[in-house]
C-alpha cells in the first residue's frame, strides 16, 4: 500500500503521495491548486489574508476552525475538510449571506485581507449565532486590515450573525452528514510515513507508535500546530527532516479531570482547552484569548507552548503559578517534571533525546484561593508578552499569606518563579505594606533585557506594579483595563 | 425595443453624490479579484530574489557568489554591474539610490545582487548563500545619532519665515522651549510589493506592478535598461493598499524583474517576502522638532521658531517635499503673528524613508499641537480653549496669513470644531473625567479634541496634473480610463460615477480599467490626496467633450437648437424626440462622429516659490476635527480608547459611503502611528521590527469602543473642484491627534495638570507609564 495524505478540498478528494515535509498549505493552494483568493500576507500567521477552515471530526462531531494557511503544512492535513473562499458562494455567483454583508456594509477597500476576514467571519458564523460586538472582535483578532479601521467589518458581522438563512444556502451546513462520512472514512489510525526527494514525514498513528519514531528518530521535529515551526520554514528556511505530525494522534487530544486536576493532552489546542479552563480557572482562560488570534488558538498547542521552552511563552508563567508539572513519555516509559525545573535555560529545557510532552498536570488550584494572570504588551491582542505575571495567593485565617506561588514570562531567560518575592511575602499580613516592602525583592529575582518589546527598565517596573495590582484586585479594586468585559 | 422602463427612470443608478459600493466589492469578498501575484504565470515564469546587506555602512571589499549560483534551480545571478543602463533609481534624480550596491553599502537590508531561479522558495534560498565581505564604516541609524556625527543633509532644507519671529520671542515675559520626538511609520500594506515583467519584441517590455505611480516606474525602468519609455509599460489594475508605500518604492521590483526578463526572454515576478519588505523599502519619516514660542497670559502666540529635524535615511528619496509639508502643516489650525520654521533631512544610515499618508504634515501638525498643549499647562487651561483662541480668522481678519504667506481663504474650522464640541458633549464630559480622575487611585482618563487643516495639491506644481481616455462603443457601452491607480481608496468607483453623470446613465454601463501608461501617458503619482480631484476632472472633460459632439450630433439629426437635447437617465431627449443612450449612440457611430476623447486637467491658482518660501501651494483646505476618551492604567500604561467622536469635511461628497471609509481608515491607521506602532533598530543598524509579530497594526479591538464619525454635510468646496467635493485620503489621518493628547491629558492627572507630560510619540505603555512615572516625580 502507497501511503498518502487524503484530505478534502473544497468538494474534491484529495490523495497526495510525494509531499514536502514542510511544504504550506498556502503554497499548495496557491501555486499547485491556483486557489488564489487565500492570499499570503505576512507568512507568519499574524495577519489572516492566508485564512481558511480547516473541517475535523473532534468527539465525532464535525467542527470547522479558521486556521492560517501559510503556517499550515500540508502533511498535517490528512482526514481533515479545507474550505477555501472559493467555497462560499452559490455555483451561480450568488454571495453567500457574510460575503454580501461585507459588500452592503463597505466592509472591503483594497480587497487583499478581505478573503481572511470572510473566512474568519465564516468560522464565526458556524459556531456562533448572534455574536455580539466583543466576541466578534475577539473572533478578528488574527486578521489585520489597512484600510477599514474595522468598523464597516464588525457591522457586517453583526447584521449576518442577526439574520441567519436556511441551511440549503450554505455549502457546509448543507453537506454536513455527507463530509463527515467522508472524513469518517479517512480515519485511519495507522502510521503514515511519506518520502519526498529524501525527505520525510511521519504522521503516528498513536502516542506509543510515536514513542517508537522517536526513539528511532531523535532529531525528528516534532510538529503539533505548527503556530511556531511553521515560521522555521517561511522565514528561516531551517531544514527539518524529518517531520512529525502529532496533531492527528486523538489520544492526545483529551482533557481528563481528575480529582487533584486537569490532564491536557499536549495535542489540546488553546481553542479547546478553553472550555475547561473557563470552568476550572478562569484567569487563565482570559490569558488564552489573548494568545494570537482566533486562527493560531486553532492550531497551537499547551504543550507545544511548553516544549518550546520560550521565555515569552504565554503558558508557562500561570502554569508554574499553579504548580503544573510536564508529562514526559518516551519508549521508556513517563516521567512528570514540575514545570519551574523543566525550563533550564535559553532555549535548553529537561527534555532528553527520544522524549516528548504528552501531557500536562495543572493541579487544581487550593480551596478559595486568588488567581490572576496579567499579560503585558505593546498592543492589547495578538501580541507577544512584554511581561506576563502570574499569581496564585492561599490566604491563612488570619489574613497572612499562607501561600503565594508568583511567575514571570519575559523578565528572565526562562520562564521564571519569584522566589524571592514569595519569600518576602509568605507568612506577612495580606496588605499594601506588605505589597510594597517585597517589590524591593524584584531586583533580586529578575534582571530583564532591553528589546523591541520593552526597556529593561519598563519590565522591571511594570513587574512589581502587577504585584501591586493583583493586591487592588485581591482587595475589590479593579484594576486591570479589559477591552473584552467577561471571559468566555 | 420596450422603452417603457428607462422612460419612467428619475435617476441612474451610481450617480455623483451617493453611496455606491466599491467597484470591486463582489470580487474581493470571493477572492476573484486579482492582484499581481494571481495573474495565471506565463509557462517558464521566473523568480528573483535579492541578496541584502548585513553591514549598515561599509565598503565592499569583494563578493563571492559561487555558492548561489551553484543553488539548486538558479537560472542567474546578477550585481549592479550587470545594470544595462544607469545603476540608479533615485525619484528626484540625484544620483544617490542604486538599485544594487556596488561599492558601499548604506544600510542594513541593501540590496547587493539578485538571483533568478525556477521558484521562489530555490531563489530564496539561494540568496543566503552569498559571501560579501565590507569594510565597516561609522554609522548611526536615528536622528540623536545623526546629529552627534554632524550628518550631511540629504537635500536641500527649507525656510519659511514671516514677520520677526526672534524679536518677539525675546520680549518677557511668557516664553517656553521644548523638544518632542515624533517615531516613523511602516505602512504594511496588505499585498507587500511585487513586479512582473514579460519582454517583448525589440527593446520592449511590459510590467505589472503594485505601484501608485506607473508613469514613474515606466520611466525607471527605462532608465534602468537604457531604452526610451515609449519601449516600457506598465500596468496596474489594483494594489492592495498603498498608503504611500507604493509612490516610488515599486521602482527597484519593476526594474529587477525588468533587467532579469530582458536578458533570459522569460517572464520574471518579483515579491519579496514581509519581512525583506519591511526591510527593504522606505517608512514614515521620523522626527525631532525644537520649538521656541512666545504668547500672552491668555495663551495666545505671538511668535514660533521651530526646527524639523527628520530621520530620512541614507538617500533623498522623496524626502525634501516630505519635510517641506511639513513645515506648511507645522501652523496646524493656527495663526502664528511671527513665525520661522526651518526643515533639517538629516542622512541616517537606514533604509531611505519615504512616502505615507499625510507626507510629513502630520508630523508638522503634532508639533503645533504639542505647542498648544505646552501653553495650556503653563498658562492653566482647557487645551481645546487654547485652540480656539489660536485659530485663523476669516479672511480680512488680519489674523488669515500662513507661514508661506498664502491667505486661508475658505477657513471652516470654527464651525467644525463647535459643531463637534456640541455633538461629542465635550465639556460636560472633560467636567466628569476631572472628577473621575479626582477620586481614582490608578487608573485615568483623559479627553481631548483636536482640528485639522490640511493643504490639497501636490506642491511640486508640475504634478498637479491629469490625463483620462474615455470610450463610447457603438452599443453605448463606456470604457473609462485614467492615470489614476485604484489602492483601496475607491478612486475608480468615485471617476466612473463621474463619467456615468455627465452621460446620465447607470454606472454599470462604466466599464474600469486597469491604470497602463499605454493609455494615458505622464500621469503623476495617485498621492497626496488628488487622485479624485485630478482624475475626475480629467475623465470629466474627456466626458463632457464627447457629450458635445453627441448634443451637436442630436441637434443635427433632430433638427432642434442645441439648448433642446437633453441628457436624461439613460436617454436623451431633443425636442420632443426621447431616445435611448445606445440609440443615439449607435446613430452618432453610424453618422461618424468622434466617440472617443482623452481628457486632461491642472490645477488652477496654484504657485510655489520654495526658495522664497512664499506662494499660494494649495489650491484649498480640508477640514476636520475629533474628539477622543482613553482610560489609563498608571502601573503599567496599558490603555484603551473609550471613545472617538468625527466630524469631517469632505465638502460635498461624491461617494458618502467610500469617504466616512476613508475617514474611519485613516483615524485608525493615524492611531496606531501614534499609540502601538514603533520601529526598533539596534544597535547594529538592523530593523528588529520587520513583521507583524513584532509590528503592531491596530486591530478591530484597538478602534475606539464607542465610535461615532460623520461628515460635514453641509460643506461645499469654496473652489470649482469635481461636483465641489474634498480630497479625503490624507486629512483625516490627523484626526488620530486627539488619541495621543487624551493619553497626554491622563498622563497630566498624575501631577494635577501642572505640567505637560510631554508624550512623545508612538506612545506606546512604555512611553505612557515612563511619562507618569516623571511627573509623579515632578509633583
Amino acid at each position: 500500500m502507497t501511503d498518502s495524505i487524503r484530505f478534502i478540498l473544497n468538494g474534491e478528494d484529495v490523495s497526495l503521495t510525494s509531499v514536502r515535509p514542510t511544504e504550506t498549505l498556502l503554497d499548495y493552494l496557491r501555486v499547485k491548486r491556483r486557489l488564489t483568493g487565500t492570499k499570503e500576507g505576512c507568512a507568519e500567521g499574524d495577519c489572516g489574508a492566508c485564512t481558511v477552515l480547516v473541517g475535523r471530526l473532534i468527539d465525532g462531531m464535525l467542527q470547522y476552525e479558521s486556521v492560517n494557511a501559510c503556517i499550515r503544512f500540508v502533511g498535517s492535513l490528512h482526514g481533515t475538510h479545507v474550505v477555501t473562499v472559493e467555497h462560499l458562494a452559490g455555483p451561480d455567483g450568488i454571495l453567500h449571506p457574510i460575503q454580501q454583508a461585507m459588500v452592503d456594509c463597505h466592509g472591503s477597500q483594497c480587497g487583499f485581507c478581505t478573503p481572511g476576514f470572510v473566512m474568519s467571519l465564516y468560522g464565526l458564523w458556524l459556531s456562533t449565532e448572534k455574536p455580539d460586538r466583543n466576541t466578534i472582535e475577539r473572533a478578528l483578532q488574527g486578521n489585520l486590515c489597512r484600510c477599514t479601521g474595522y468598523e464597516p467589518i464588525v457591522r457586517a458581522a453583526e447584521q449576518v450573525g442577526a439574520a441567519r438563512p436556511s441551511a440549503i444556502f450554505d455549502p457546509l451546513e448543507r453537506n454536513r452528514t455527507e463530509i463527515m462520512a467522508r472524513l469518517w472514512a479517512l480515519q485511519a489510525g495507522e502510521t503514515i510515513t511519506i518520502e519526498d526527494n529524501g525527505e520525510r514525514l511521519i504522521i503516528p498513528g498513536s502516542a506509543s507508535a510515536l514513542a517508537e519514531i522517536l526513539a528511532e528518530e531523535p532529531t525528528a521535529t516534532v510538529v503539533a500546530g505548527s503556530t511556531d515551526v511553521g515560521l522555521w520554514v517561511t522565514k528561516q528556511m531551517r531544514p527539518l527532516n524529518p517531520v512529525v505530525f502529532i496533531n492527528g494522534i486523538s489520544e492526545l487530544q483529551t482533557i481528563q479531570r481528575g480529582e487533584r486536576g486537569l490532564t491536557i493532552g499536549a495535542g489540546v489546542t488553546y481553542s479547546q482547552a478553553m472550555a475547561v479552563l473557563a470552568e476550572t480557572v478562569p484567569a487563565f482562560a482570559g490569558l488564552v484569548n489573548r494568545i494570537g488570534g482566533e486562527q493560531v488558538r486553532n492550531m497551537g498547542t499547551i504543550g507545544g507552548n511548553i516544549a518550546n521552552g520560550s521565555p515569552i511563552g504565554d503558558t508557562p508563567p500561570p502554569l508554574i503559578a499553579l504548580g503544573a508539572s510536564v508529562n514526559l513519555r518516551s519508549r521508556g516509559g513517563s516521567r512528570m517534571v514540575p514545570l519551574d525545573i523543566f525550563f533550564i535555560a535559553y532555549g535548553k529545557q529537561d527534555r532528553r533525546p527520544g522524549e516528548f510532552v504528552e501531557s500536562i498536570f495543572v493541579p487544581l488550584p487550593e480551596e478559595g484561593a486568588r488567581l490572576a494572570v496579567y499579560k503585558i504588551t505593546k498592543r492589547r491582542d495578538e501580541d507577544i508578552t512584554a511581561v506576563c505575571g502570574a499569581f496564585n495567593l492561599t490566604l491563612g485565617e488570619d489574613g497572612t499569606v499562607r501561600n503565594i506561588r508568583i511567575a514571570y514570562g519575559g523578565m528572565a531567560a526562562t520562564p521564571k518563579r519569584a522566589l524571592s518575592v514569595e519569600a518576602a511575602l509568605r507568612g506577612k499580613a495580606w496588605t499594601e505594606e506588605t505589597v510594597i516592602e517585597a517589590q524591593a525583592a524584584y531586583d533580586r529575582d529578575y534582571k530583564p533585557l532591553t528589546d523591541w518589546r520593552a526597556s529593561a527598565e519598563y519590565r522591571q517596573i511594570t513587574a512589581r506594579n502587577l504585584l501591586l495590582r493583583f493586591f487592588l484586585e485581591t482587595s475589590g479594586n479593579p484594576q486591570e483595563l479589559k477591552r473584552f468585559e467577561e471571559v468566555a | 425595443m420596450d422603452t417603457s422602463t428607462f422612460e419612467k427612470k428619475t435617476d441612474i443608478n451610481g450617480r455623483m453624490h451617493v453611496s455606491l459600493k466599491h467597484d470591486s466589492a463582489h470580487k474581493h469578498v470571493t477572492g476573484a479579484a486579482e492582484y499581481i501575484d494571481d495573474i495565471p504565470e506565463a509557462a517558464g515564469t521566473l523568480h528573483g530574489a535579492l541578496g541584502l546587506s548585513t553591514c549598515p555602512h561599509g565598503e565592499i571589499l569583494s563578493i563571492d557568489l559561487d555558492a548561489v549560483k551553484a543553488a539548486p534551480g538558479v537560472v542567474w545571478v546578477f550585481t549592479g554591474r550587470d545594470v544595462p543602463g544607469v545603476n540608479d533609481i533615485s525619484p528626484g534624480g540625484r544620483h544617490d539610490e542604486p538599485l544594487l550596491a556596488v561599492t558601499d553599502v548604506q544600510f542594513h537590508g541593501q540590496p547587493i545582487f539578485a538571483v533568478i531561479a525556477e521558484t521562489r522558495d530555490a531563489a530564496r534560498r539561494a540568496a543566503r548563500l552569498a559571501k560579501i565581505e565590507y569594510r565597516p564604516l561609522p554609522h548611526w541609524s536615528d536622528i540623536d545619532g545623526a546629529l552627534a556625527n554632524e550628518a550631511p543633509l540629504v537635500t536641500e532644507p527649507m525656510t519659511l519665515l514671516r514677520g520677526d519671529p526672534q524679536a518677539e520671542i525675546a520680549k518677557p515675559p511668557h516664553r517656553l522651549k521644548g523638544q518632542m520626538r515624533i517615531g516613523g511609520q511602516e505602512h504594511f500594506y496588505l499585498e507587500g510589493h511585487i513586479a512582473m515583467a514579460i519582454p517583448g519584441e525589440d527593446d520592449e517590455v511590459t510590467v505589472w506592478s503594485s505601484t501608485q505611480h506607473p508613469s514613474e516606474v515606466q520611466h525607471m525602468v527605462g532608465h534602468i535598461l537604457g531604452v526610451p519609455a515609449n519601449a516600457v509599460t506598465v500596468q496596474t489594475r489594483r494594489m492592495g493598499g498603498g498608503f504611500g508605500g507604493k509612490e516610488t518604492q515599486g521602482n527597484q521590483f519593476a526594474a529587477l524583474a525588468a533587467i532579469a526578463a530582458k536578458k533570459l526572454k522569460r517572464a520574471v515576478k518579483f515579491r519579496p517576502d514581509r519581512d525583506e519588505d519591511m526591510v527593504m523599502t522606505g517608512k514614515r519619516h521620523d522626527f525631532l522638532i525644537d520649538y521656541d514660542v512666545a504668547y500672552d497670559e491668555r495663551g495666545r502666540i505671538h511668535a514660533v521658531d521651530a526646527t524639523f529635524a527628520a530621520r530620512c535615511g541614507f538617500s533623498s528619496d522623496l524626502s525634501g517635499p516630505v519635510t517641506d509639508r511639513a513645515l506648511f502643516h507645522a501652523d496646524s489650525s493656527y495663526f502664528y503673528p511671527h513665525v520661522r520654521l526651518t526643515s533639517k533631512p538629516l542622512k541616517t544610515h537606514t533604509v531611505s524613508n519615504t512616502a505615507f499618508r499625510g507626507f510629513g504634515g502630520p508630523q508638522g501638525m503634532l508639533g503645533a499641537e504639542r505647542i498648544i498643549e505646552e501653553i495650556a499647562y503653563a498658562v492653566g487651561r482647557d487645551p481645546l480653549d487654547i485652540r480656539k483662541l489660536n485659530f485663523y480668522g476669516q479672511p480680512g481678519s488680519g489674523r488669515d496669513l500662513t507661514p508661506y504667506h498664502q491667505q486661508v481663504q475658505d477657513n471652516i474650522i470654527g464651525r467644525v470644531v463647535e459643531e463637534l464640541e456640541q455633538s461629542s458633549d465635550y465639556q460636560a464630559r472633560r467636567q466628569a473625567i476631572i472628577e473621575f480622575n479626582r477620586t481614582s487611585r490608578f487608573l485615568r482618563k483623559g479627553i481631548a479634541l483636536t482640528p485639522v487643516k490640511f493643504g490639497i495639491s501636490f506642491t511640486l506644481t508640475a504634478y498637479n496634473q491629469a490625463g483620462a481616455l474615455v470610450h463610447v462603443y457603438s452599443d453605448g457601452s463606456i470604457h473609462l480610463n485614467h492615470g489614476g491607480t485604484e489602492m483601496g481608496q475607491g478612486l475608480n468607483t468615485k471617476v466612473a460615477q463621474v463619467v456615468a453623470d455627465c452621460f446620465q446613465v447607470d454606472v454599470d454601463r462604466v466599464k474600469i480599467t486597469a491604470t497602463t501608461t499605454a493609455k494615458v501617458p505622464n500621469t503623476s503619482a495617485t498621492a497626496a490626496s488628488s487622485g479624485t480631484d485630478l482624475n475626475g476632472m480629467a475623465a470629466y472633460d474627456a466626458a463632457r467633450q464627447i457629450k458635445e459632439r453627441l448634443i451637436d450630433f442630436a441637434a443635427r439629426c433632430y433638427n432642434v437648437p442645441k439648448e433642446e437635447v437633453e441628457f436624461l437617465p439613460n436617454r436623451v431627449r431633443a425636442g420632443n424626440e426621447i431616445v435611448p443612450f445606445e440609440t443615439l449612440v449607435w446613430r452618432a457611430y453610424y453618422d461618424r462622429v468622434q466617440l472617443s476623447a482623452a481628457g486632461f486637467y491642472k490645477t488652477p491658482k496654484i504657485h510655489w516659490d520654495r526658495k522664497a518660501g512664499r506662494g499660494h501651494p494649495f489650491y484649498y483646505f480640508a477640514y476636520g476635527a475629533s474628539c477622543t476618551e482613553v482610560t489609563i492604567d498608571t502601573l503599567t500604561g496599558e490603555y484603551l480608547i473609550d471613545r472617538t467622536d468625527i466630524l469631517h469635511d469632505v465638502g460635498k461628497s461624491l461617494n458618502p459611503a467610500i469617504d466616512i471609509g476613508q475617514v474611519e481608515g485613516a483615524f485608525v491607521q493615524g492611531m496606531g502611528w501614534l499609540t502601538t506602532e514603533e520601529l526598533w533598530w539596534d544597535d547594529k543598524g538592523r530593523l528588529r521590527t520587520h513583521a507583524p509579530s513584532t509590528y503592531k497594526i491596530p486591530l478591530a479591538s484597538d478602534r475606539p469602543k464607542i465610535f461615532n464619525v460623520k461628515l460635514a454635510e453641509w460643506s461645499q468646496n469654496a473652489e470649482a473642484t469635481i461636483a465641489r467635493s474634498k480630497a479625503v485620503g490624507e486629512p483625516p489621518f490627523m484626526l488620530a491627534i486627539s488619541v495621543l493628547e487624551a493619553l497626554s491629558m491622563a498622563v497630566a492627572s498624575v501631577a494635577d495638570y501642572r505640567f505637560c507630560p510631554r508624550l512623545d510619540a508612538p506612545a506606546t505603555p512604555e512611553r505612557v507609564l515612563m511619562a507618569v512615572e516623571r511627573l509623579k516625580g515632578l509633583a
